[in-house]
């Protein structure tokens, strides 16, 4: 009992502890936009100043600064984020809409094969320290590291997709041979960061007194591993999720745009360059949350694995 | 009581005043022999010199121009014959030229950015560790907030209102990398300032200004070198992401990530003009984190103890 009003005490801290953040979010990413040397209605053909006006006000911006950040802060709290600007029939919202199911089929995919493969990887390197087999895995683990998924996808392309012919060179059309390539690209760099950290913690873990008395109890190698030394070894990696989420965002962002795939990330870097600033923060803060929320979730797994934290709390 | 006389018989006491008569190694020696017995760090350290030489030397000792346009040999593959080492691309530049000159501005953002981040970094870090209390909780509450803030994003956004700048690109990636700085620095400076052989040397009458210099600064200055190394690479992988997506360096200037992008429009009839800048981003990367590997693994405090 005791240990569920620590979680719950904890899960209410952590969910207060959001605020400020979302609200630094949407705050930094609304003043950056309206600190912007020239309006989004500047291009290069000259527009009469009373059209303009009229596109001002459509968009609200000839509203006095703080009123529109008021304005936008309850749109956003109820998830608006108005009218493309390049897009003239579309809302940010619809955009939004329509690339969430594929970034988001991409990225899950990703990030299971990641946690997967990762620990796997890293707990077989683990426990043959120092061999062969550990220095093999984990030199390919630092390659994919450090070479970037924008060097891997193209290559993968001209390997797999143009030279062999085994699968599409890019495009999206909801079968499992349009998803191969985008997926492991996106989940390479991942894969190798989550097996280096398995190794790690794991090698530490066989190293601790409790997985000695396992070992002492009799119990068969298999059973220590499984048992005792598997969920200590993960927390790391658990933590790490947050962070990875993060990094599969931005690594979409690129995938999507070498595989041609018409995903959130494709829409963001469309906007990014055509300076439509009410999908791009309609996209950050998206992102944002996203992230934001997700870090939330992994850190309730990581408390609910690990007391400790739970108890510190209380004290 | 006890404690202290617990600590006055291990020799931290003599290395706390600097009175050993015995010429020991200083642990920066150590440092230094350990790093050169990892080999991964050391081959990694002699071909980023080379690479360095090269980039900025080798533009200067190569005939062609970058933009010069080679009409007779547009998108040739490498060879010896047609002097493009590496092939030109469609329009027929030289390949090599253009890695190496991109490579002088990914790695000069690499630089710059890096030192941005570390300025802010560490004197931030430094001042809510030094005041510690209040300052510290209200300092240390703002990085964390930043932290959760999806920052590929933020730069992008900068990028967006601003216009595609180069010094902005600097200020940009140095202006959002500088959080783990700051956060490691200031952990440092808090348990430096309450460990036994700073607390030895006080209670032998060394004066504050001495035990920053000679007990703190030591001890701050392997792990901003550590992290220096550690994230060069992860600004020059940002700058290319970003120049890749377009969103970066702009013509005429050009940098890995530009030409990665250029190549991989081309790949199907020229893969060479995305394999080489491809090979000069990556080895750099590889480099860089066995280096920084090897750093923290010779420099890191847990060892000497």
């Amino acid at each position: 009992m005791i240990q569920d009003s620590g979680m719950a005490r904890h899960t209410i801290m952590r969910l207060v502890g959001l605020i400020p953040t979302l609200l630094m979010l949407i705050t930094v990413a609304f003043f950056l936009m309206r600190v912007a040397p020239g309006g989004p209605f500047d291009s290069e053909q000259i527009v009469p100043a009373d059209i303009k006006a009229n596109l001002e006000a459509k968009y609200r911006l000839d509203e006095p600064l703080l009123q529109q950040y008021f304005r936008y802060l309850g749109q956003v709290a109820v998830f608006d984020f108005g009218p493309s600007i390049q897009y003239k029939d579309w809302t940010v919202n619809e955009l939004i809409g329509q690339g969430i199911p594929v970034s988001l089929t991409i990225g899950l995919a990703a990030m299971l094969l990641a946690f997967f493969l990762g620990t796997a990887l890293g707990i077989s390197a683990a426990l043959r320290q120092n061999t062969r087999v550990d220095y093999s895995l984990m030199g390919i683990a630092m390659l994919g590291i450090s070479i970037p998924n924008f060097v891997i996808a193209p290559i993968l392309i001209l390997l797999l997709a143009v030279y062999a012919g085994w699968l599409p060179a890019g495009g999206w059309d909801w079968s499992v041979a349009s998803m191969v390539l985008p997926v492991v690209t996106l989940a390479l760099p991942v894969t190798a960061y989550i097996s280096r950290l398995t190794r790690g913690s794991m090698i530490e873990v066989m190293h601790s007194n409790f997985i000695r008395s396992a070992r002492a109890k009799g119990l068969p190698e298999s059973v220590v591993i499984r048992r005792h030394a598997l969920r200590p070894a993960l927390l790391p990696v658990i933590s790490f999720l947050g962070p990875a989420t993060a990094g599969m965002i931005s690594g979409s962002v690129v995938i999507e745009r070498i595989f041609s795939i018409p995903g959130l990330g494709s829409y963001f870097v469309q906007g990014a360059l055509n300076r439509d600033y009410t999908l791009v923060m309609g996209v950050v803060i998206f992102y944002g949350v996203l992230i934001i929320v997700l870090n939330f979730l992994v850190d309730l797994i990581y408390a609910w694995l690990n007391p400790k934290v739970r108890y510190d709390e209380n004290r | 009581m006890t404690k202290i006389v617990d600590k006055l018989i291990i020799d931290p006491f003599e290395a706390a005043l600097g009175v050993s008569d015995v010429k020991g190694r200083s642990p920066w020696e150590d440092a230094w022999h350990r790093l050169l017995k990892n080999r991964a760090a050391v081959y990694s350290a002699f071909i980023m010199g080379f690479m360095f030489l090269m980039v900025v030397f080798g533009p200067m000792l190569i005939s062609w121009e970058s933009d010069f346009t080679d009409w007779d040999y547009t998108s040739t593959p490498p060879s010896i014959e047609s002097g493009h080492w590496f092939g030109t691309d469609s329009v027929g530049r030289d390949i090599l030229v253009r890695t190496l000159e991109g490579g002088r501005i990914s790695l000069l953002i690499g630089l710059v950015a890096t030192i941005v981040s570390i300025l802010i970094g560490v004197s931030y870090g430094a001042i809510a560790g030094y005041f510690g209390g209040v300052v510290d909780r209200i300092m240390m509450r703002v990085v964390d907030i930043t932290y959760a803030l999806p920052f590929m994003f933020f730069v992008i956004l900068l990028m967006v209102v601003f216009g595609r700048h180069i010094v902005l690109i600097f200020v940009a990636i140095g202006a959002v990398n500088w959080l783990d700085m700051a956060r490691i620095v200031r952990g440092q400076t808090l348990s430096l300032k309450n460990t036994e052989f700073v607390e030895a040397a006080r209670a032998c009458g060394v004066g504050d200004w001495a035990i920053i210099k000679r007990h703190i600064t030591p001890n701050l200055l392997g792990v901003v070198i550590v992290y220096v190394t550690l994230t060069i690479p992860q600004v020059i992988l940002l700058e290319s992401f970003l120049s890749f997506l377009g969103l970066g360096v702009q013509e005429p200037m050009s940098s890995w990530g530009a030409l990665i992008a250029d190549g991989a429009q081309d790949m199907e009839s020229a893969p060479w003009t995305l394999i080489v800048p491809s090979v000069f981003l990556a080895v750099t990367l590889y480099c860089f984190n066995y280096i920084g590997d090897g750093l923290r693994d010779a420099l890191d405090p847990k060892d000497h103890l």
